[in-house]
């Protein structure tokens, strides 16, 4: 099953609607790290709300989505992980560190903004700051 | 005694039909005999009671009380062979003592009290006819054991089904998950951790986020005595799960005791932030809050440089 990739502002929405096979997950990874050169997009968020199950593959893709759009210059956020697999997920040691998540769409969009504009910030009136 | 107790129970096993009419008669002849001295034996019990000190947090005349019904059931089963009235009878009599403090062994003691006070009067009576004595006494023991058992059972599991009410109780109760403003949630944790009420203190949580929509958890565990590496594994865990719904975790009230064990036995709370107290904790969680807002452009450029 394609995963349908949105385009919102500046960001990428990638919203994950049922159970993906490795092979759709890696089809996910390749269309994301495309799609974010050619849209110059700040931020990607992938929606997992729909997922009640994540496998390693799954969790490792998703790293995999973050680290690399981050190399393209795109922040990720994973979003709408639940409570359940959340639990299974660290029970499994499949911790997804590095990478942000937080709870819903919404949020995620806040944290996108968040992230974005303190960048700009920090290019330039944080130099004096670095120093002292 | 013993010889010829065993010699008249292979002489049942023979023929059990005869005998077993005549053991019938004789426990009819028995519970008669129970009848007639009902006032006197239930006295002498309810003093026996008292002289070895038993049921001490009851009254002498609910003693009595207690006695009189108990001893009527007792005879009612010996009578009809049948233990189900018996049985609903220690049952509703454990629900009354229990609270009032009454223990096992005074409870199986009354009983064997009241097995040997009755015993004591079938050997007056047949003293001088021994081979009758025998008799009755094969029909009474097992019937009054299997009394025994009954009333003691009922009292044990009383108990146990007070236990595990209780537990029940305690383990809904020992899981608040606390909204202490928006965004902010408080789990304050008290008493031993053991691995299932770990599992349910994690899921309590993460549902509590997500419905909550919490950004920041302070979890308190000033009320934890001690800490072994499952549960601080546990509690690693957790703090992850929560960051994976996209909430900070913040634990306070590391006693020094917990401190000391968790370092010496090597488990890794680098990724875990921790603050002394309770009120460190949530000034913390504030300060995450606030950082979290929206930005207000150059405002929050100043703050930072000044404050910190």
């Amino acid at each position: 099953m394609e995963v349908p990739i949105l385009r919102q502002g500046q960001y990428l929405i990638a919203s994950i609607q049922s159970a993906l096979t490795d092979a759709d997950l890696s089809h996910l990874r390749e269309a994301l790290v495309a799609q974010v050169g050619r849209s110059r997009c700040r931020g990607v968020i992938v929606d997992v709300t729909a997922l009640d199950v994540m496998d390693s593959f799954a969790v490792r893709t998703l790293r995999d989505i973050a680290h690399m759009a981050r190399l393209r210059g795109a922040e990720t956020v994973i979003v709408g992980i639940q409570p359940d697999v959340a639990f299974a997920m660290v029970q499994l040691g499949l911790t997804l560190k590095g990478v942000a998540t937080v709870l819903d769409l919404e949020e995620g969009l806040a944290f996108l903004n968040r992230r974005t504009e303190e960048r700009t910030f920090e290019t330039k009136p944080k130099k004096p700051s670095g120093r002292g | 005694m013993d010889t010829k107790k065993s010699m008249s129970v292979s002489a049942r096993a023979s023929d059990p039909q005869a005998l077993s009419e005549s053991s019938a008669g004789l426990l009819r002849e028995l519970v008669a005999h129970l009848r007639q001295n009902r006032t006197q034996l239930r006295e002498e019990w309810a003093r026996r009671i008292t002289r070895a000190e038993l049921l001490t947090a009851m009254t002498e005349e609910e003693i009595f009380a207690e006695a009189t019904a108990v001893y009527d059931n007792y005879v009612e089963a010996l009578e009809t062979g049948t233990f189900e009235a018996l049985q609903a009878y220690s049952r509703r009599l454990s629900e009354r003592i229990i609270p009032r403090g009454v223990e096992t062994d005074e409870v199986v003691g009354i009983v064997l009290l009241l097995r040997d006070v009755l015993a004591r009067s079938l050997f007056t009576k047949y003293q001088d006819n021994v081979e009758k004595l025998n008799r009755i006494l094969d029909s009474y023991e097992p019937a009054a054991n299997r009394i025994a058992n009954t009333v003691a059972v009922g009292f044990v599991e009383e108990r146990e089904r007070i236990i595990r009410q209780q537990q029940e109780a305690i383990r809904e109760l020992s899981t608040p998950v606390l909204q202490v403003r928006e965004r902010l949630l408080i789990l304050p944790i008290i008493g031993v951790i053991d691995p299932q009420r770990a599992r349910q203190l994690t899921e309590q949580l993460l549902r509590a986020i997500r419905a909550n929509r919490a950004k920041v958890v302070v979890i308190d565990v000033t009320g934890v005595a001690a800490m072994d590496s499952g549960v601080a594994n546990h509690l690693v865990q957790t703090v992850e799960a929560s960051r994976l719904l996209g909430a900070t975790v913040i634990v306070t009230g590391l006693s020094p005791e917990i401190a000391q064990t968790l370092v010496t036995i090597g488990v890794d709370l680098s990724e875990m932030a921790t603050v002394g107290d309770l009120q460190g904790g949530i000034e913390e969680a504030e300060r995450l809050l606030a950082d979290r807002a929206p930005p207000t452009t150059q405002v929050r450029e100043i703050a930072p440089e000044s404050q910190r």
